[in-house]
């Protein structure tokens, strides 16, 4: 079976995010991580290569850099890396961003797609339906379990009630939610193997994608702050303060 | 008149909150047609009407997964009737139709919106809180209508203002082929307490608790207060608890009278969907955490030793 998983490198979350301000865009420097939610689609992507004998293709949109979110998710045990790198993509919208990714799984084929259901980034939430709606297959989205037997899919789909079992054919979907299985580490010897991995790298042109911006931002300000507030540290009583404020703001 | 659908998922029989909160903001913005999924009833028209809706598309897809047949049909009642702005839901089956409806019809969708203008030209802008609320994007639509738009819940209270049972007009679904699924069967997580996104008190754990068994101190403070429960992305992906209970950018949005964050560093992903509380109580260990920005009283301690009292002095009250 072929699996292809998108995956996305994205500025550390744990660094502030900067905007540009000319174009608003968040500024991405050579040294971009692999988005963690993804690390959730590799995990699932390779199990089910090796229970099917399959094989997992990445494939992902965006600037290269230093490719070490790539390299991690190869790290992990994934097989090839297809990449689409241009710089007229640069603040490319959820819509373009699934043609280009949609133009790339055209070209190696797929049993099987999977993405995280959001990135951490942008948090668009819906290039994996834009994706699958341009691929013509079912989107089997939020993921918490995934199984795949006798040419089909079945899913348990999260919901706001608890969750649903989604079946479909193959070709299709997945958006699987980060938890839905324990991502692996990779070991001494795959980091030393991601090297040699196979990585083509294509252009939009290369892969015949129109780019057409529909949207953009037009201003990014600061939002009202909220009144300081009281900070305490604890010497032993800080949980009267706490109830104090419950019964000031009537609770108890 | 300006032509707004709003899209609105059937839940609990009838029209969710979220699809009666776009109500409230589509009928400012012009004439509202809702497009309901689920069986729906006459009370649901009823309510509808009453919310402000002015003509109703019903899409009954049964066990078919929703997205697929939904967006082929309204991609053509879209074509056929050129809305201005369609209204979705930051929510899983709004984003499956808003996502798959828009690569259908080749227009874009601005996502986590939290207000919604229309120019005297017809076209949408957008507002967004990035970076953890601390800062406000605006966005516009340089492209023709159809605009699509995904909202944030409870950016708009949903209030009725009287209104009569609207049209109601049964939406046949196309065989979508490869690209539809079912659903097989459906089960209903038993909760325990009170609703997340309706509870006026919330108490919320994060990776300071240390452990999964630790949540029993979120637990035990919620308990005497009628306090429902929350947690952070980190103890989801962790197995600590339920993705149901999981508050922010991928979670819930909830704004309670109070919330109480223990253990929670405030991650920018989290704060998103809690910063609007009344009133925010944190405990953490680290006097930096910036949680304590936007805190109304901040306790820098150990939640261990903070929250096993805070316990014993609530069941002595």
């Amino acid at each position: 079976m072929q699996i292809v998983v998108c995956v996305k490198q994205i500025p550390d979350p744990a660094n502030p995010s900067r905007f540009d301000p000319d174009t608003f865009r968040l500024s991405r420097s050579e040294d971009q991580i692999l988005d963690d939610t993804d690390r959730y689609g590799v995990e699932m992507g390779l199990r089910l290569a090796e229970a099917t004998g399959g094989t997992v293709t990445l494939i992902s949109m965006g600037p290269t850099g230093r490719a070490q979110g790539i390299r991690q998710a190869l790290a992990m045990g994934a097989d090839r890396a297809v990449i689409v790198d241009d710089e007229t993509l640069e603040g490319a919208d959820a819509l373009t961003t699934a043609r280009i990714l949609a133009a790339a799984a055209g070209h190696t084929g797929f049993d099987l797609v999977i993405c995280g259901t959001e990135s951490t980034d942008g948090y668009s939430g819906v290039v994996p339906q834009m994706l699958a709606e341009l691929l013509g297959v079912a989107a089997l989205t939020y993921a918490t379990g995934v199984e795949v037997a006798d040419g089909q899919v079945t899913i348990h789909r999260q919901t706001s009630a608890g969750y649903d079992v989604v079946v479909a054919d193959l070709p299709a979907l997945v958006s699987v939610t980060a938890g839905v299985v324990e991502p692996r580490y990779p070991t001494f010897r795959g980091i030393m193997g991601a090297k040699k991995k196979p990585t083509e790298t294509f252009s939009a042109a290369d892969l015949n994608v129109p780019i057409s911006v529909g949207q953009q931002v037009v201003s990014i300000s600061p939002a009202p702050e909220r009144k300081a507030g009281v900070i305490a540290e604890d010497e032993g009583e800080g949980h009267l303060l706490i109830l104090e404020k419950l019964q000031e703001v009537k609770v108890i | 008149m300006t032509e707004v659908w709003t899209f609105c998922e059937e839940s609990g029989g009838g029209p969710s909150t979220l699809g009666l909160e776009l109500l409230a903001k589509a009928r400012r913005l012009g004439q509202v047609t809702v497009l309901y999924t689920g069986s729906g009833s006459p009370r649901a028209w009823e309510t509808l009407g009453e919310h402000g809706a002015t003509r109703i598309f019903h899409f009954d897809h049964g066990d078919r997964l929703a997205a697929g047949p939904v967006a082929a049909a309204l991609a053509n009642l879209a074509a056929e009737h050129s809305p201005q702005l369609l209204l979705f839901g930051q929510a899983y089956t709004d984003r499956d139709v808003a996502g798959r409806l828009a690569a259908r019809m080749g227009v874009p969708v601005l996502s986590n919106a939290v207000d919604v203008t229309l120019g005297s030209d017809g076209q949408a802008r957008t507002r967004h809180e990035i970076s953890g609320g601390s800062e406000i994007a605006e966005a516009a639509f340089v492209s023709t209508g159809p605009h699509l738009v995904i909202v944030r819940p409870k950016s708009f209270p949903a209030e009725p203002v009287g209104g009569n049972p609207p049209p109601v007009v049964a939406v046949e679904l196309p065989d979508v082929g490869g690209a539809g699924a079912v659903v097989t069967e459906r089960h209903t997580r038993e909760r325990r307490g009170p609703d997340l996104e309706e509870a006026t008190v919330i108490v919320s754990g994060g990776r300071g608790l240390g452990a999964a068994e630790h949540y029993s101190l979120v637990e035990g403070v919620a308990a005497p207060l009628g306090a429902a429960t929350g947690a952070t992305r980190a103890i989801v992906d962790a197995g600590w608890v339920p993705y149901a209970k999981q508050v922010g950018q991928t979670g819930k949005t909830v704004k309670p009278d109070v919330y109480m964050a223990c253990g929670i560093s405030g991650a920018m992903q989290h704060l998103v969907g809690m910063k609007d509380a009344k009133t925010i109580i944190a405990i953490n260990k680290d006097p930096d955490a910036p949680i304590f920005t936007i805190a109304d009283l901040g306790i820098v301690g150990d939640v261990h030793q903070v929250m096993p009292k805070l316990i014993a002095e609530l069941a002595d009250s």
